[in-house]
């Protein structure tokens, strides 16, 4: 388990409302995970405790060994879509120039603008570089803030709801792209669209206060019903 | 207009009061437009107002009021900043206890001042046709330092303006930027007393920007913008005031107010089309 995620008898509540309770999850190198439950089953939450933004109760989160905290460097991080205020005056360049672990001092400088370029011409943004961010669609944000997260070369990539206000051809546009990036990139994402991860992701871990996995994608009703409904068991699928 | 030109030529009050305000446009707009991006209007009037009490205090043990506003604004900035990190529910009821407080303890200093009584109003409104060369040294060197601090930490400033939780992730100290950025604008504000006093400063600070902010699209764009917008409004309020002798801060006040009026009309005929 040295390349991926390893999370023991996680506990975290918000003064003193629980909202993880005794969470275990291994997600392995290169694995494409996708985190799904209601709303706020604590998704969120699980994800700012894996970036360091929030310290556990209990239990221990390791990154390729290390806590998050030492490991950011190796995280790529894409928010869910209006973390910021969409009318800020920022072009799409500038934005994905600012993902670059431990910026310089000064203004931004050639190596800035080279990283950013190969950045956004792997999301193909490229032509988009200029326009201030009030001005782009919601896939065309989307794949600005992938390509902020990629800029520093992340091992592990986690997506906080990335295709949320996005219309489905955007969507599927955006999982095709992180599935290329799948072959050298550890990939979680969080999705309330339980079908629509499915067809992309390997395994999928039902988060309701505690998290059960899912060996499989293919998630059926009976599951849904269940995590969204009541108690939930471990169930076992036969792919 | 013209007899302002000519009295140009010849007082050297005037020389001295129009290089104010060039001065003072340079901080004005390079950090109202981090005020503007923000909104930090009313933590910055919080700040403004604070320093009355800096200025009384100084005044009655026979310092400087100006030392007494810097170090006066730098505390008030650090502890609003700490209210907002710390308490942050409860932001807008501490800020407006600080603001009348703050003044409240000037005004009480300034009244027990022995000797003969300070001229309040110029503290609150401005007079910037008093404004003598120390004055104006230390106006430079607030800009230099408000200037530097900006060029240094563009990037960081910028990662922490957009996006704080992200620049969390990438080991940003982004409370301590925050604080600094706090200072900066409790400098800016101290410069900006010297020209409309610490009333009518937000709307000094708030407006070019804000007016700029309507057609920049990033901020190495919306700051110099926004100091050529700071220096045509002060030198023109204190070209216009002079010939019908005007107060010369609340002359520029308005006309920011005129001035950003003018700049969303323009706005919304232009995006229209």
């Amino acid at each position: 388990m040295s390349a991926g995620i390893c999370i023991r008898s996680l506990n975290f509540a918000y003064s003193k409302l629980p909202v993880l309770e005794n969470i275990n999850l291994e997600i392995e190198a290169e694995e494409f995970f996708g985190l799904i439950g209601p709303n706020a089953a604590g998704k969120s939450t699980l994800i700012k405790l894996l970036l360091g933004l929030l310290m556990p109760d209990s239990g221990e989160i390791l990154i390729k060994g290390q806590p998050p905290l030492k490991a950011r460097h190796l995280l790529g991080y894409v928010p869910q879509h209006p973390t910021f205020p969409c009318d800020f005056p920022i072009t799409v360049e500038e934005v994905v120039m600012l993902g670059r672990q431990s910026p310089t001092y000064g203004w931004f400088d050639r190596q800035d603008r080279q990283a950013a370029r190969v950045a956004m011409q792997a999301v193909e943004i490229a032509d988009i570089a200029r326009q201030p961010i009030k001005t782009i669609s919601g896939g065309q944000r989307q794949r600005m803030l992938i390509a902020r997260a990629l800029i520093s070369h992340p091992e592990i990539l986690i997506l906080d709801e990335p295709t949320a206000n996005i219309d489905l051809q955007a969507e599927e546009s955006i999982f095709s792209l992180l599935k290329q990036y799948n072959d050298h990139i550890t990939i979680i994402v969080i999705s309330h669209d339980v079908a629509f991860i499915s067809e992309y992701v390997h395994r999928v871990g039902c988060l309701n206060k505690t998290l059960i996995c899912h060996a499989t994608a293919a998630i059926d009703g009976k599951i849904i019903a269940e995590l969204y409904g009541g108690a939930v068991r471990m169930i076992q699928h036969v792919h | 207009m013209s007899e302002f030109f000519a009295a140009l030529v010849q007082h050297q009050f005037l020389q001295l009061a129009l290089m104010a305000c060039i001065l003072a446009s340079v901080g004005c707009g390079a950090i109202g437009s981090y005020v503007v991006v923000k909104r930090l209007g009313f933590l910055a009037g919080g700040i403004a107002h604070t320093i009355l009490a800096g200025m009384g205090i100084a005044y009655y043990f026979a310092g400087s009021p100006m030392s007494g506003a810097i170090i006066c604004a730098i505390v008030a900035a650090i502890l609003t900043g700490m209210i907002k990190l710390r308490w942050r529910q409860d932001e807008d009821i501490l800020i407006a206890a600080f603001w009348s407080v703050g003044m409240a303890i000037g005004v009480i200093f300034i009244s027990r001042t022995p000797g003969y009584s300070v001229d309040l109003m110029s503290y609150l409104f401005g007079n910037i046709l008093l404004v003598t060369r120390r004055d104006l040294v230390l106006m430079l060197v607030l800009d230099v330092i408000i200037v530097l601090t900006i060029v240094i930490f563009y990037k960081q400033i910028l990662m922490t303006a957009f996006d704080e939780t992200f620049a969390r992730t990438l080991n940003i100290k982004t409370e301590a930027i925050y604080i600094m950025m706090l200072c900066l604008i409790a400098l800016t504000v101290v410069l900006l007393i010297q020209i409309v006093g610490l009333v009518l400063v937000i709307a000094l600070l708030v407006l070019p920007a804000a007016s700029a902010a309507l057609f920049a699209t990033s901020l190495h764009r919306l700051m110099p913008l926004a100091i050529m917008f700071s220096m045509l409004i002060t030198t023109s309020g204190l070209a216009l005031s002079y010939q019908p002798n005007l107060p010369v801060g609340a002359s520029i006040i308005v006309i920011a107010g005129v001035f950003y009026g003018i700049a969303l009309f323009a706005h919304a005929r232009f995006s229209r089309r």
